[in-house]
């Protein structure tokens, strides 16, 4: 029998080494797995490169991870904002390395990665600062950029409901980045609201194919057994 | 003259904006427009982070942390809206589906260029978002903007001081003073706040403007 659930948060994050890229989803704090990010400060790896939208807000979940000094390098496109404060200071001093991807093509070059492709070309950043130095072209009298994908040894995603083989849900915006980082991720690891049994979620509208999820772990306590 | 305020800049934006629209409003000024979307029009608010028929704040006390905009308000979704991952969300507006996206500005050039990601200033933090792609993704890109900063020079340029966010992407610019289209032949003034005269909108704005006023919509 398949069962990709996990019965704890550290059995969730075993395995992420030190220099591992890893997803995190979250679009500030809506849909970020601050559960799984806080076993992974606890889990101890270092020297991450981290891919996600924002670089933590406040002191909770990635802010966290980035006050541990867990994090070399993050890849995102909006750092700055009103709360970011851990980050920018970390920037400031020269102690995290930041790779500003406008919003759009950090979701493309994931979805590359996920989907099998060398590359892409986008039309978006063409001819300011963040294409600097990359190769273009223009198709049919359109510039674009070449864009790499973005590939990552592990997401950590959160969902709403998910099952034993790891079909997921989600809830309003909380959705965001995480099903596209479902698929460029070696592993991919979901926090869910509840397990449901098997069969139960409409096959109609899981969001997430389990193909794409490798752990699935229960918090807030709702985790029903899977069946 | 009567300068615009802030609101009033909003409400004339929103009169452009046609029924059935798809629409996004960036961070900031431009999230005003969409309290002055007249209510007799099915207007369809897009927001970056997933969101498709985006309605108005909650009342206190219903906000949810999962139901918010791109600029992390609480927000609402009309009966008919929908939720998409990013993937889907920047195809809207990447792949030329959004009618019209609103955007502030720091500058907008001549040829259309605008500039509104990054000062380039020493010590600053940059951050991008999803403005790089509303640029060149909307069909319309409309920038709305003071004519003038807060020490008095004109954010309509030759050619934009800080660092592009897109090229020749900016098709109108609302401002406090004067409603104006960028056109292959240069800038084209379609609007004048009372009590301006083209003689005096010219004399602040550093770049040669045209006067061809629209007919009024009905």
């Amino acid at each position: 029998m398949i069962d990709k659930t996990v019965s704890s948060l550290e059995e969730a994050v075993a395995g992420i080494h030190d220099g591992a890229t890893v997803m995190i989803g979250g679009f500030g704090t809506a849909g970020q797995p601050a559960e799984l990010i806080d076993a992974l400060i606890a889990q101890g790896a270092r020297d991450l490169t981290i891919v996600n939208n924002n670089a933590g807000n406040g002191e909770i979940g990635l802010a966290a991870l980035l006050k541990a000094r867990r994090v070399k390098k993050i890849i995102c496109s909006f750092p700055r904002q009103a709360d970011s404060q851990i980050f920018d200071a970390l920037y400031r001093a020269g102690e995290i390395e930041l790779e500003l991807v406008p919003q759009g093509n950090l979701a493309a070059r994931i979805q590359a990665a996920g989907a099998g492709l060398g590359a892409i070309f986008t039309p978006t950043g063409y001819g300011t600062l963040l294409a600097e130095g990359k190769e273009t072209r223009e198709i049919d009298g359109k510039h674009y950029v070449l864009e790499y994908p973005i590939h990552a040894d592990f997401a950590l995603i959160k969902a709403l409901k998910g099952d034993r083989w790891g079909n997921l849900i989600y809830r309003k915006a909380a959705r965001n980045f995480g099903p596209i980082m479902a698929t460029a991720a070696a592993t991919t690891i979901a926090q869910v609201s509840e397990i449901v049994p098997l069969g139960e979620l409409d096959p109609e509208v899981i969001v997430t194919p389990g193909i794409f999820v490798q752990r699935v772990v229960a918090v807030g306590g709702a985790a029903a057994k899977a069946a | 003259m009567n300068k615009l305020t802030r609101d009033q800049m909003a409400e004339r934006v929103a009169r452009d904006i046609p029924e059935g629209s798809y629409v996004n409003l960036g961070i900031g000024l431009p999230t005003k427009v969409a309290n002055y979307l007249p209510k007799d029009r099915e207007i369809f608010l897009h927001s970056e982070n997933g969101l498709l028929g985006m309605g108005e704040a909650p009342e206190p006390g219903e906000e949810d942390p999962e139901l918010i905009n791109a600029g992390k308000e609480p927000v609402t979704l009309l009966e008919g809206g929908s939720f998409f991952h990013h993937g889907d969300s920047f195809a809207m507006m990447r792949g030329g589906h959004l009618d019209y996206c609103v955007l502030g500005a720091f500058q907008v050039s001549a040829s259309g260029d605008l500039a509104n990601w990054h000062t380039g200033a020493p010590g600053a933090i940059p951050a991008v978002g999803g403005a790089m792609d509303l640029a060149v993704g909307a069909k319309q890109v409309f920038v709305m903007m003071e004519h003038l900063t807060k020490t008095g020079e004109c954010k309509l340029v030759e050619r934009c001081a800080y660092p592009v966010t897109g090229i020749g992407c900016v098709d109108r610019i609302y401002t406090d003073l004067a409603v104006i289209d960028v056109t292959p032949e240069g800038l084209v003034v379609r609007e004048m706040v009372e009590g301006l005269s083209f003689d005096e909108l010219q004399k602040i704005t550093p770049v040669p403007l045209k006067l061809a006023p629209l007919a009024a919509a009905a």
